[in-house]
């Protein structure tokens, strides 16, 4: 029973990262194959992992450092996930020709990084802070 | 088939494929973004073969090579962004 079990979980695990690695290889865009990859490859990792910690049950330390190796993945990955997205959002990088909509063009001001809630007040900031580059006491 | 057949024979190659189809994407990426991640991606799997090889051979130590692993990941995927956002306003 605990066999199959741990058989079931492994080749889910197994299979979750192959689509995820396939994923990777096969989307016609940066954000797609990000966003492909952050959540196939955590549920892949943390199923192999629950498969380690009941395959040795006599001994808690596995289950402990299992348990730490998911939580510190599902917390760190979106992490990781957000901030190369935002640094490929600022470099540039092209969408795809399908895409329906962008909603963050023209949102980010070029100048400060800063996120604004309108297109015309960050173009306006950066008019503001290029016209008057010395009284920036705002 | 016994389950240390199966680790041996299905699940440690389904692994080792998707490395070498995220190291195509880390070779031939179009821009640096994609080599990040997929480096990222290649780590993150690692810590999937470790996980796999410390249960095949009954050595439980090997978990802590996965938990640097995966801290290194995230420390590197975090600078690699920080520096290129900074390198276009010198």
């Amino acid at each position: 029973m605990i066999d199959i079990i741990l058989a079931f979980l492994s080749t889910f695990g197994a299979l979750s990262i192959l689509f995820a690695s396939i994923g990777v290889l096969r989307m016609p865009d940066f954000y797609l194959r990000l966003s492909v990859t952050v959540k196939a490859s955590t549920l892949g990792v943390g199923l192999l992992l629950i498969c380690a910690a009941i395959m040795f049950p006599d001994d808690v330390s596995v289950t402990t450092k299992s348990i730490a190796i998911i939580f510190f993945l599902i917390l760190t990955a979106p992490i990781a996930a957000h901030m190369i997205g935002k640094a490929a959002y600022f470099i540039g990088t092209p969408l795809w020709k399908g895409t329906i909509v962008d909603e963050l063009k023209g949102m980010y001001n070029k100048e400060t990084h800063c996120l604004e809630s309108d297109p015309k007040k960050a173009n306006q900031q950066e008019k503001d802070h290029i016209a008057d580059s010395d009284d920036a006491t705002d | 088939m016994s389950l240390e057949n199966y680790f041996d024979f299905v699940i440690l190659p389904i692994l080792t494929i998707s490395v070498l189809l995220v190291f195509i994407r880390l070779f031939k990426g179009p821009s640096v973004v994609d080599r990040v991640m997929a480096l990222d991606l290649i780590i993150t799997i690692g810590i999937g073969i470790i996980t796999v090889y410390s249960i095949r051979q009954e050595q439980e130590v090997l978990l802590d090579v996965a938990i640097i692993l995966a801290l290194i990941a995230f420390l590197g995927t975090i600078a690699f962004s920080y520096y290129i956002e900074k390198q276009k306003d010198d």
